[in-house]
């Protein structure tokens, strides 16, 4: 007999699809945002509009009004539709080499990442490793490394980039570092408190069995990091790539998230500054998106319970 | 830093009869915040190879820590011990002994197999041999089957299995078990106790076992070491002459109730039952 023949007979609910039910509430917030959003600059952009016509002397209705706000070249506030126009065009209107395209100089902002990423992290690993291997530098290197953090970055890149200037480094290099100064620290945090995760009875084991400090490292230490460390590194590589935009910004770079970024507020460009902003954006989600696809990679190697 | 030998002067080479574990005055005390705890008053035990010799005691009592002294994982404050003949800590370089925990405590990177053969790695045991040895342990265990298998598909019991068939796996002589089925349902903690029985059998190790079960010791133990908490100090060691391949049903018997009741007057007589 089957459950239904026994179970009452109740009223026929709507059954929505599955994926209707699972994006519903993302499309409502996201639906509710681009209302605000178009209300907001309505609002603000009003101004400017009223200012426009009465320069000109002439008749406007509201409908003009409101019309006019929402195609505003230099508004306080685009409405979503111009930056994704404008987006659009700076991204496929123009060959990925020119200076207009934003592919280019997103590029040109993505290699400063990667670079210093790997730099950040590389250095992130290393310290970890010689904090808990090496007691004295716990107590002596751990807080210059919390001091390091608190300098404000906006302060320490115009020194950086001089510094280094002025021994002939310039370009790629320089964002590179600054870009690593920033993502170290998280790599830093994270992987010492992995490669003393193990608990009391696994060390005890390693000690049962004689092994030496380097085999308690590679069987022992860094395979219980690991989770930590992909925790650290999608932290990281946001903040890598944060570094390398803030480090287009003091050196007059001339292409870059940073460089766009910079010209957009130079000139009154308020599209441009979003349609840059959006671009830094999807970077970031996607170098998020890398560092969890090699993680779930990695867990399906190390056996992590799915 | 490793704490310096026990006694220099007692030559760590010295035979000493066929004795897997001499024990002479031994005695433990932890510094803590709160002070010292004597965690071991005057211990003398000896374990003659092919026992299974069972610590029984309430917690606290210093069971663990005695096994851990075995062990080399704690240093004595006084006293001498031997283990074959030699210092714990010769006795761990020299892998006499292998240890099971409370917890299976598996490494969860490791499929079953490789749990296995992670001490023959680390002791350069070639791939060979090594493949040999996890496949006849895991067959000793039961767990033909399971090689490919990650430690959280298994069970509590099997991963326990899986732990007992590491620590043999390096063939130690001396196979040291710390409360290893204290964790698990009484149902799976008999079908177990029969295993180890029967492995103890075939293999003819010595095994020190510690546990808070009174069934558990009788049933499995050819000597029972009672011990009383606070300090922890040996009350009472009852001999038990049950054959080897005795079975379950023993725990029916006169004589397996006359030794569990021996056990628990031990017991009584060192406070362990006293709020």
């Amino acid at each position: 007999m089957s459950i239904s023949a026994i179970s009452p007979a109740r009223p026929a609910a709507i059954r929505w699809h599955p994926a209707v039910v699972r994006s519903a509430p993302v499309i409502v917030i996201v639906a509710a945002i681009i209302v605000i959003w178009y209300v907001a600059a309505i609002l603000m952009n009003r101004n400017i509009v009223r200012d426009a016509f009465e320069r000109d002397g002439t008749s406007y209705t509201t409908g003009e009004l409101i019309a006019g706000t929402l195609k505003a070249e230099r508004p306080l506030l685009p409405a979503p539709h111009q930056i994704v126009a404008t987006f659009a065009d700076d991204v496929f209107g123009w060959p990925v080499t020119s200076p207009r395209s934003l592919v280019y100089h997103s590029w040109v902002t993505l290699s400063a990442t990667f670079l210093g990423f790997l730099l950040g992290a590389s250095f992130g690993i290393v310290l970890a490793v010689l904090i808990v291997h090496i007691r004295s530098l716990q107590k002596s290197l751990l807080p210059w490394i919390i001091c390091s953090q608190m300098v404000p970055i906006l302060a320490v890149a115009p020194i950086v980039i001089v510094v280094l200037g002025s021994i002939g480094l310039r370009g790629l290099l320089p964002k590179a570092i600054i870009s690593a100064y920033l993502c170290f620290f998280p790599v830093t945090i994270g992987v010492v408190k992995g490669l003393n995760s193990p608990d009391p009875i696994q060390r005890d084991l390693m000690h049962t069995w004689s092994a030496t400090p380097s085999q308690i490292f590679w069987k022992l230490r860094w395979p219980s990091s690991v989770p930590f460390l992909f925790t650290s590194l999608k932290v990281s590589i946001t903040i890598s790539l944060i570094g390398a935009i803030v480090a287009e910004l003091p050196t007059g770079a001339q292409a870059g998230i940073g460089a766009r970024l910079l010209a957009g507020s130079y000139y009154g460009q308020t599209v441009q500054i979003w349609a840059a902003l959006v671009a830094g954006s999807i970077l970031a989600v996607g170098l998020i998106g890398l560092v969890s696809l090699v993680e779930k990679w990695v867990g399906q190697t190390m056996g992590v319970r799915p | 830093m490793r704490a310096p030998d026990v006694n220099p002067s007692f030559p760590p080479t010295a035979p000493v009869g066929k004795l897997a574990v001499h024990a002479k005055n031994i005695s433990l005390t932890f510094e803590t915040s709160d002070g010292e705890v004597q965690a071991l008053s005057g211990v003398n035990l000896d374990v003659a190879e092919g026992d299974f010799v069972s610590f029984i005691g309430p917690s606290g009592c210093g069971k663990t820590t005695l096994l851990r002294v075995i062990a080399d994982l704690e240093q004595p404050t006084s006293g001498t011990i031997l283990i074959n003949g030699v210092s714990p800590e010769t006795a761990r370089l020299q892998r006499h002994y292998g240890y099971v925990f409370q917890a299976p405590a598996l490494y969860p990177w490791r499929t079953i197999e490789r749990n296995i053969a992670l001490p023959l790695e680390i002791m350069g045991i070639g791939a060979v041999e090594r493949a040999k040895r996890v496949k006849d342990y895991i067959a000793l265990v039961n767990l033909s089957g399971f090689e490919r298998k990650y430690p959280w598909q298994l069970s509590g019991g099997m991963q326990q299995r899986a732990s007992i068939a590491r620590a043999l796996s390096f063939e130690p002589a001396l196979l040291l078990m710390d409360e290893p089925f204290g964790a698990l349902d009484e149902i799976v903690r008999d079908h177990l106790n029969e295993q180890l029985l029967r492995l103890w059998n075939q293999t003819r190790k010595t095994v020190v076992f510690v546990t808070h079960s009174i069934p558990e010791a009788v049933f499995l133990s050819s000597k029972i070491v009672v011990m009383s908490p606070r300090p922890g100090r040996i009350i009472d060691v009852i001999h038990s002459d049950f054959p080897r391949d005795r079975t379950l049903e023993i725990r029916e018997t006169p004589e397996f109730l006359k030794i569990a009741q021996r056990v628990r007057s031990g017991l009584r007589s060192g406070h362990s039952y006293d709020e």
